[in-house]
């Protein structure tokens, strides 16, 4: 922990968060041009980086910034969402299970977006619309069922597992009500797929995300006060309630337009955080190496999914879950090893 | 996992318990006499209503005079192995949900969280899709081996050398669920066919109840529970914490080790055989606990007797409000039990763990 001194300004930094948070940013954008490179018409990186700049070839060009680019800003961008909202939420549940899911954000964005599909057989712009009401409605509905004179991490989870358990039962409902053909295509809605994603999907996207995550990210402070306990927290001067409402409605939007970009993809807000933590070995939120981890999982699990399956084969989703989930698991086990933990 | 241990969640910063009103031994045995009456008045009901209404004299007489009149079959053979495997299961989901959140210390945990739930779908779906598996007495064995399989990975991987830790079982159990979920996800989307199959089965229901089903898993489930109510004192010490535990003489790693295993007979039986039913196992031990208070030794037996009410109330329900169909029995426990959860929530500060 070293402390930056400019004159009257002192500013508290951690190397190793620093590098470990750039080293992850890095992996995420060198992950996304790889992630461009690959495809049915394959690329040499040295020019998936001429394109960009400006210098490929008509064919070049259209392939990727029409077809490729929009895609993997869309997944590096879902991720950075997915990433801060998971780390707020853990952050504010005081426990390292809380994050979006269980609170029932992606089961709500998941039953508005089934609904879409199933009951009015909806276009996809409309499965989106779908899925961003069903994340709003459960997030400020579980903010408003838990508010009793503030509102208590505790119950705030309690209430979130509640709803989501609820939305679970509905979403089951809905697929056993749906034909076969669109039980399938609700299917690879719900395991989050990045298949056909293009601008239109990605602009939405960096609006929110460039009005939310500086939002989110200058409550980290008072979050990390937060993570001592209530009382502590207000004893040293931070409005409680007010950072918890910024920090969770900021989580809940962006986790419902990220579900609504590409579904509720499974355990990138759960793993996102744990993973930062863990690699920045500091404590508090660690909003900024979760968001990097976040855009690295997605583009890391898109690319994956892409060289071992063939392109459009196995969506994102499926990939993010068995590698984070795989990953938290060797963690453990290497930890382990070491006698940490 | 340097702040937020699941320790620290579950007591939260007030800790102040709240004051238990009534509990004396006396009362809190009242209690549980009046929710066996409860549950003798449900399971009666679950006989005598559906599609097809019998009087209760005729429960009466199809259970124990037994004269082979349509009536007769309609009890023996579509009501009784129904209701049965609702009372089992029910019990069985209420104890695992108990034993693993006093385990883990977790109010978050329920037996879906050590991998049963994941691993019981992973080799359901497989079967379906490579084995050809079609029969629903047939699914019981892979579910089961599945769900065993998987919470053994899961407390090996969760383990360290003082023995598995609550926040270490918690994640490695998340971290399998999540690999599984996708891994089924993905032989669904690839054989669509094995979805349709498995939709059914997902969203956990008693219809496809009969008697050889309930013949298969009452063993592991009797087992489960003797094994779970034996274990309420020394789960009583670890959840004061480790060291405290320890200071009263439990053996921790035992203690841990035969909990795993009581969890996994009765949530891996129990889901086997009606589908993995998420929201009994986490809320009924919320709901007693603030009936109990925090002492496993009266909670365990209330949970064992006021999850099969709940369970089997909502089968019933789910009978009567979509004649002549049915609501599946998963859908009715969310959706009735979760406004009756966030209320519970709402109105009293939970007891906590």
């Amino acid at each position: 922990m070293n402390v930056l001194r400019i004159r009257g300004l002192s500013l508290r930094t951690s190397p190793r968060a620093l590098f470990a948070g750039a080293l992850t940013l890095l992996a995420a954008l060198a992950l996304g041009v790889a992630l461009i490179a690959t495809g049915d018409f394959p690329m040499a990186p040295a020019e998936v980086l001429n394109t960009l700049a400006g210098y490929g070839t008509p064919a070049q060009e259209f392939i990727v910034n029409e077809l490729r680019l929009p895609r993997v800003l869309v997944a590096l961008f879902t991720g950075v969402a997915l990433g801060i909202s998971g780390a707020v939420f853990q952050s504010v549940s005081r426990n390292p299970l809380g994050s979006p899911d269980i609170l029932g954000l992606g089961n709500g964005a998941a039953a508005g977006a089934l609904t879409v599909i199933v009951v009015f057989d909806g276009s996809a712009a409309a499965v989106s619309a779908g899925a961003i009401a069903g994340g709003l409605l459960t997030g400020f509905g579980v903010y408003a069922l838990a508010w009793r004179r503030g509102v208590h991490g505790y119950r705030l989870v309690l209430v979130g597992i509640g709803a989501a358990a609820m939305l679970y039962a509905v979403i089951g409902y809905l697929l056993t009500k749906a034909d076969l053909v669109d039980a399938a295509r609700a299917l690879i809605w719900l395991t989050g797929s990045l298949e056909g994603r293009d601008w239109e999907q990605f602009w939405p996207l960096l609006a929110v995300c460039a009005v939310l995550a500086p939002l989110a990210l200058g409550q980290g402070r008072a979050l990390r006060m937060l993570e001592m306990g209530d009382d502590a927290a207000y004893a040293m001067g931070v409005p409680v309630e007010r950072t918890r409402l910024v920090a969770l409605s900021a989580a809940v939007l962006l986790s419902a337009v990220a579900a609504s970009a590409v579904g509720p993809v499974a355990f990138v807000a759960l793993a996102a955080p744990q993973l930062a933590r863990r690699l920045t070995r500091t404590t508090g939120p660690n909003l900024l190496p979760a968001a990097c981890m976040g855009a690295a999982l997605m583009t890391g699990a898109d690319w994956a999914s892409q060289q071992v399956f063939g392109a459009g084969r196995v969506p994102v989703g499926v990939l993010t879950a068995v590698l984070g989930g795989g990953y938290l698991l060797w963690l453990l086990v290497a930890e382990r090893k070491a006698g940490r933990l | 996992m340097t702040v937020a241990s699941p320790a620290t969640a579950g007591t939260g910063t007030d800790a102040s318990v709240p004051r238990p009103r009534g509990r004396g031994t006396a009362a809190r045995a009242a209690g549980l006499a009046a929710a066996c009456a409860a549950l003798v008045a449900v399971a009666a009901l679950s006989i005598a209503v559906g599609a097809k209404q019998v009087p209760l004299d005729q429960v009466w007489h199809g259970l124990f005079h037994y004269s082979g009149t349509d009536t007769d079959v309609v009890v023996r053979d579509l009501r009784l192995p129904r209701t049965l495997l609702g009372l089992l299961a029910g019990a069985a989901l209420g104890l695992a949900g108990a034993v693993m959140q006093a385990l883990t210390r977790n109010p978050l945990a329920d037996p879906g969280i050590l991998g049963v739930n994941a691993g019981a779908s992973a080799a359901v779906v497989s079967a379906i899709s490579f084995l050809g598996v079609t029969s629903v007495t047939d699914y019981v064995w892979f579910a089961f081996a599945g769900a065993a399989a998987v919470s053994a990975a899961v407390y090996v991987l969760g383990g360290s050398r003082g023995g598995a830790t609550p926040v270490r079982l918690a994640l490695a159990g998340t971290a399998a669920t999540f690999a599984l979920y996708g891994y089924v996800q993905a032989v669904q989307l690839l054989d669509t066919a094995s979805l349709d199959k498995m939709r059914f089965w997902t969203v956990g229901s008693l219809a496809p109840a009969t008697m050889p089903v309930v013949s298969q898993i009452w063993p592991f489930l009797v087992t489960g529970a003797v094994l779970a109510l034996a274990l309420a004192r020394p789960l009583n010490a670890v959840a004061l914490g480790d060291d405290h535990a320890r200071a009263l003489g439990t053996n921790l790693n035992r203690t841990r080790a035969l909990a795993m295993a009581a969890v996994t007979l009765l949530c891996g039986a129990a889901t086997a055989a009606c589908g993995p039913i998420v929201f009994v196992g986490l809320m009924v031990p919320h709901l007693v606990r603030s009936l109990t208070g925090p002492d496993l030794r009266w909670m365990l037996p209330y949970a064992a007797v006021l999850a099969p009410v709940l369970f089997l109330g909502a089968d019933v329900l789910g009978r009567v409000v979509a004649r002549p169909g049915e609501l599946q029995v998963g859908v009715v426990t969310a959706l009735i039990g979760g406004p009756v959860f966030i209320q519970l929530v709402r109105r009293r500060r939970m007891a906590q763990l």
